[in-house]
């Protein structure tokens, strides 16, 4: 029976998350140096259209699809049987756009390790591959009727393992398997745009409304709690941010607290609709503490996971999906009891499915990059990455003055972006002096 | 007494800086320039409109320096901006007739000699 009260919500929280790919399009894109800031962009933005499609035409059957209980089947194919019948109180085909928002979030949450170096075609191959053979069967284990949520009986509101601990594992794999920026550990390498970080980490926030309260399918009291958690645990997270930054520069910084929310935001997702709203600013204040830390040394290594997806999502999420097994209430609906209504088992299911989720997503993810990287350059070359990403993969500033730019007519055109002959593929800079040389 | 202008790649510039301050030259102004040399010009598209970018961004580095630190200064920089890639920048040396340190007044070496 649908219910027109949880379609609209839905409807609404759809959109709200879709809103939060752009919106980490601008908190990573001002992370970032002004030469990268375009692709660190695209890199979000691409993902809306790999995502995007894939998950119509295969990635939702293979999560949500009965299959096994490892991932889900081909049923649903090119969303055979997805229509407006329904599925809970709400259309079928809303939950699979719903569902289809979490894909392309998880997707360019990835990129955040790999910015600054890592080629276009490859990239938008690896998101594909991931969303497919990662992203899809963890979302069966999980949600589609898989191992994790029936035998091991894990909590997961709205994708603290599946997406947070997911990408986060993605990240940290990724940024080792393509290695670290050329000036990495000799440079500062800095935001180029702080208010883009704030501008960003605020729409995350307003977005992920719909994250975890559209998760409750349902515009009822689940969806109250998992909308105030959602609220409370962040401002949390960045009191206790804010007080470690003051303990450790003596000041509160920007870039810190813009981090804090998303860690606030990411801590909460799995606990969201089953913990009490001072649960919730527990867990957000706890979850503070190991991703600041981790902050702290992950820059002093060679790890380049430049944007610290692991740090700010991997960590937020694992301490989010273990708290979960802490404070879940089933007074509250949640369908298992945590360790404070005496059920201490819980907090082992909830370790052991972010150790499944973690192990799976980091192995298959160094085993897509290593194909992908046998037909495709994963990196640009040095030069181009000295240049910067948004010449070298996209042949675009974004912040061109339009000094000294000469309109080429289209006969002028014929050839520029014909093959180099100094590199085997493509490139974008051929020009009278270069075949004089 | 040498006015020493060197233009070079932006990305090139921490490590000149660097450099220059390794050889006790602490003095110097750097600009954000725009400018035309050899080095291939940039082709980019904005929604069907293709240009070539005659001008890129470069540095510009200007240092007065007394003649004994005049080489060093030339090394520093050429050392620490080449890439072997056309585009690398110039270095111009031009003699300088006076140079005054405004606040106290001292005139040549002595208005460019660092304060101690």
């Amino acid at each position: 029976m649908i219910s027109a009260p949880d379609t609209a919500w839905v409807l609404i929280s759809t959109a709200l998350v879709l809103l939060m790919t752009p919106a980490l399009a601008f908190f990573y894109g001002g992370l970032v140096r002004s030469k990268n800031a375009l692709n660190t962009m695209m890199m979000s933005f691409i993902a809306m259209s790999v995502a995007g499609v894939l998950w119509p035409l295969v990635g939702y059957s293979l999560a949500f699809g009965e299959g096994n209980s490892f991932i889900g089947d081909f049923s649903m194919v090119l969303m055979n049987g997805v229509d407006l019948e329904a599925n809970g109180t709400i259309p079928h085909m809303l939950f699979f756009a719903f569902q289809g928002t979490f894909a392309i979030i998880t997707a360019a949450l990835v990129s955040g390790a790999v910015v600054g170096r890592m080629a276009f075609p490859a990239y938008m191959a690896f998101i594909g591959a991931w969303l497919v053979l990662v992203y899809a069967p963890v979302t069966h284990w999980v949600w589609g009727g898989g191992w994790v949520d029936h035998t091991l009986g894990a909590l997961d509101f709205a994708g603290g393992a599946v997406v947070h601990v997911n990408a986060g594992a993605a990240a940290l794999v990724a940024a080792y398997v393509l290695g670290p920026r050329k000036d990495y550990g000799r440079q500062a390498l800095l935001p180029h745009n702080v208010p883009f970080v704030l501008l960003g980490a605020g729409l995350l926030w307003f977005g992920w409304f719909g994250f975890n309260g559209g998760s409750a399918l349902a515009a009822d009291g689940i969806a109250v709690l998992a909308f105030t958690n959602t609220m409370l645990a962040p401002a949390a997270t960045l009191l206790v941010w804010a007080i470690l930054d003051l303990m450790n520069t003596k000041r509160v910084t920007a870039v810190g607290l813009a981090t804090g929310v998303v860690v606030g935001l990411v801590s909460i997702t799995p606990a969201a609709g089953f913990v009490s709203p001072v649960s919730a600013l527990v867990i957000g204040a706890l979850a503070a503490v190991p991703s600041y830390f981790a902050l702290e040394w992950r820059a002093r290594t060679r790890l380049d996971d430049s944007l610290d997806v692991f740090a700010a999502h991997g960590l937020g999420g694992i301490v989010g999906a273990i708290l979960t097994g802490v404070f879940a209430q089933t007074s509250l609906g949640s369908p298992a009891a945590g360790l404070v209504e005496g059920n201490p088992g819980q907090v082992l299911s909830q370790a052991l499915s972010v150790i499944a989720v973690f192990a799976y997503s980091g192995i298959l993810t160094v085993g897509i990059l290593k194909a992908i990287g046998l037909v495709l350059p994963l990196r640009v070359d040095d030069k181009q990455e000295r240049q910067g990403l948004d010449l070298a993969n996209h042949g675009e500033e974004a912040y061109s003055t339009g000094e000294g730019a000469l309109l080429l007519l289209d006969d002028e055109a014929v050839g520029v972006f014909d093959m180099d002959p100094d590199h085997d593929k493509p490139s974008r800079f051929v020009t009278t002096s270069e075949e004089a040389r | 007494m040498k006015l020493i202008k060197a233009v070079i790649r932006p990305d090139r510039l921490n490590d000149v800086l660097k450099a220059l301050y390794r050889v006790e030259v602490k003095g110097m102004t750097v600009s954000r320039v725009h400018g035309h040399g050899a080095e291939a010009e940039t082709v980019e598209t904005y929604r069907g409109t293709t240009v070539k970018m005659e001008l890129t961004e470069k540095i510009m580095i200007d240092v007065g320096v007394s003649e004994p630190y005049v080489e060093a200064t030339i090394d520093a920089i050429v050392e620490n901006a080449r890439t072997g890639d056309v585009g690398d920048g110039k270095i111009f040396v031009l003699p300088v007739e006076r140079v005054v340190r405004i606040r106290t007044g001292e005139v040549d070496s002595a208005a460019v000699t660092p304060v101690k």
